[in-house]
């Protein structure tokens, strides 16, 4: 059946997403002591090793390092634990794809928006440093979840792409880890993009993770609202990723059965 | 009468390859080289029939004849190669007793889910979970992880899901093998009740015994063809009089 019928499909089981979100949520922290806690402390605590390797190690010349480093840090953890969790969603729920219909990118989808709920907890870790690095507020810092929107998209396109992967090639899951360390690497989180010679940066640019963080960055840390063509490239990229990622998972759908 | 079920020559071939290609090196090396080869397995050929609303019908046959393929063909999880299946109405697949159940969650939390999976609002489980709990018989132990639940309780639970939401079919796949006696009665006594409310029952099995005693009518395929259609007892007999002479 087309990708029209898919779509209202999955329309009519949104509720299921939302289902799916909470089971997540719930199992997450059950069983741990600090709970929901830990959300907001992991990446305080990231940051201060990172803080401490790459002030001593490495250093670079950045104002306000400790905010430079955990916005990079949160869109970039996002990012990461959202695609991976996603490339798992259909392999792992295959016992149940088997028995009963349910539109199939539901799965993906909903890891990436409960990775994205605890996301927006640890934004609380982001305020904390901005209080403590008494960064002055700004009105135009209410425009953060812009590009958090952005990378919703984003990372939902690449989730599904992944997803429907990994169940025909499990060589997938094996190789995306390296790849996330090359983008890692690829992206400015704990170094300035003015730190590579400008060949390397055109390239760097062009990575809509960057893009995204950039545009983050530019708000919480200075207040300043970003040119019009940073924020259309972040949209653009983000937009037309979350739809190839839709048509090449519709695409993909209908053999899962075969090797589930 | 309506049709709630229309299948239409309905074909399923399924391609295997040769050898399984599992890694994306293989499948290149074999791609450059074209020698992805292929062979074809029939598992439905040119199967028709319909099911009207209020009708109880057994699919049977041997192991490998279909039946559980144009099972899946009916609930959407599969789409047919050849052919068309017309479901008019809801489906309340009867899953493999548990199979949408997360362990770490709640009796309470599962009930909620699973109705989710089904297509049900969060609203519609809660007015229907007293009866769910209190059906299941798991009052007491609705607070606690399905991971410790015996899989007489995981069944219980499943069961009263499915046949408490509203679905114009039920299908159920030889899932009443397990329970106890007194579970299995209450699950017959709630299948008649269902039938008696109008409800389409689609059932497969095959215990021939079991399917007399619920269906009125028998599908039996083999190897994916239609071996006959018509009264339970009939197809049943024949169906048995056809395995004893296979013996031979």
């Amino acid at each position: 059946m087309g990708i029209i019928h898919e779509v209202k499909m999955t329309v009519r089981y949104a509720h299921l997403i939302g289902e799916l979100v909470k089971r997540d949520l719930k199992l997450k922290y059950r069983r741990s002591f600090l709970g929901y806690f830990w959300s907001l402390l992991n990446p305080l605590m990231m940051m201060s090793v990172m803080m401490v390797v790459f002030s001593y190690m490495f250093r670079f010349n950045i104002e306000n390092y400790p905010l430079y480093l955990i916005c990079g840090q949160t869109v970039f953890n996002f990012f990461n634990e959202s695609t991976n969790k996603a490339m798992y969603a259909i392999l792992e729920n295959a016992p149940l794809l088997k028995k009963v219909y349910v539109p199939k990118c539901v799965f993906p989808l909903a890891r990436v928006l409960s990775c994205f709920t605890t996301m927006a907890l640890s934004l609380l870790a982001v305020l904390i440093v901005m209080i403590f690095t008494r960064v002055q507020f700004h009105l135009s810092m209410l425009l953060f979840f812009v590009p958090l929107v952005f990378l919703l998209f984003f990372a939902s396109g690449v989730g599904m792409i992944l997803s429907g992967l990994a169940v025909k090639f499990q060589d997938v899951t094996h190789l995306y880890g390296v790849l996330t360390m090359v983008l890692m690497y690829a992206t400015p989180i704990f170094y300035p993009i003015e730190a590579v010679p400008e060949s390397v940066a055109r390239f760097i640019r062009l990575n809509p993770l960057y893009s995204i963080i950039y545009l983050f960055r530019e708000l919480m840390l200075y207040g300043r609202i970003p040119p019009a063509p940073n924020w259309l490239y972040a949209a653009g990229a983000s937009l037309a990723m979350f739809v190839l990622g839709s048509l090449l998972f519709d695409h993909m759908r209908k053999d899962f059965i075969y090797y589930i | 009468m309506s049709n709630m079920i229309e299948a239409n020559n309905v074909s399923m071939h399924f391609i295997m390859e040769q050898e399984r290609t599992n890694t994306l090196k293989e499948y290149m090396v074999k791609l450059v080289r074209r020698k992805l080869r292929f062979s074809r397995f029939t598992a439905l050929d040119n199967v028709s029939f319909n099911i009207q609303r209020g009708e109880s019908v057994a699919l049977i046959g041997q192991n490998g004849s279909g039946k559980s393929t144009m099972l899946k063909i009916i609930a959407g999880v599969m789409d047919a190669t050849e052919g068309s299946v017309r479901v008019n109405g809801s489906i309340a697949p009867l899953i493999e007793l548990g199979a949408g159940f997360d362990p770490d969650l709640t009796g309470r939390e599962n009930v909620y889910l699973n109705g989710a999976l089904l297509g049900h609002k969060h609203r519609y489980m809660q007015e229907n979970y007293d009866e769910i709990v209190s059906y299941a018989e798991l009052e007491q132990f609705i607070d606690v992880p399905v991971r410790s639940y015996s899989s007489g309780m995981i069944a219980r639970l499943g069961f009263s899901i499915a046949t408490h939401v509203q679905a114009d079919i039920l299908v159920v796949d030889e899932v009443l093998a397990v329970g106890d006696y007194n579970f299995q009665r209450k699950c017959n006594q709630r299948m008649s009740r269902m039938l008696k409310e109008g409800k389409t029952l689609l059932f497969v099995s095959h215990d021939t015994k079991l399917v007399k005693r619920l269906c009125k009518r028998a599908i039996w395929l083999d190897h994916g063809h239609l071996m006959a259609d018509g009264p339970a007892r009939e197809v049943c007999d024949a169906y048995r009089e056809w395995m004893k002479g296979q013996e031979q």
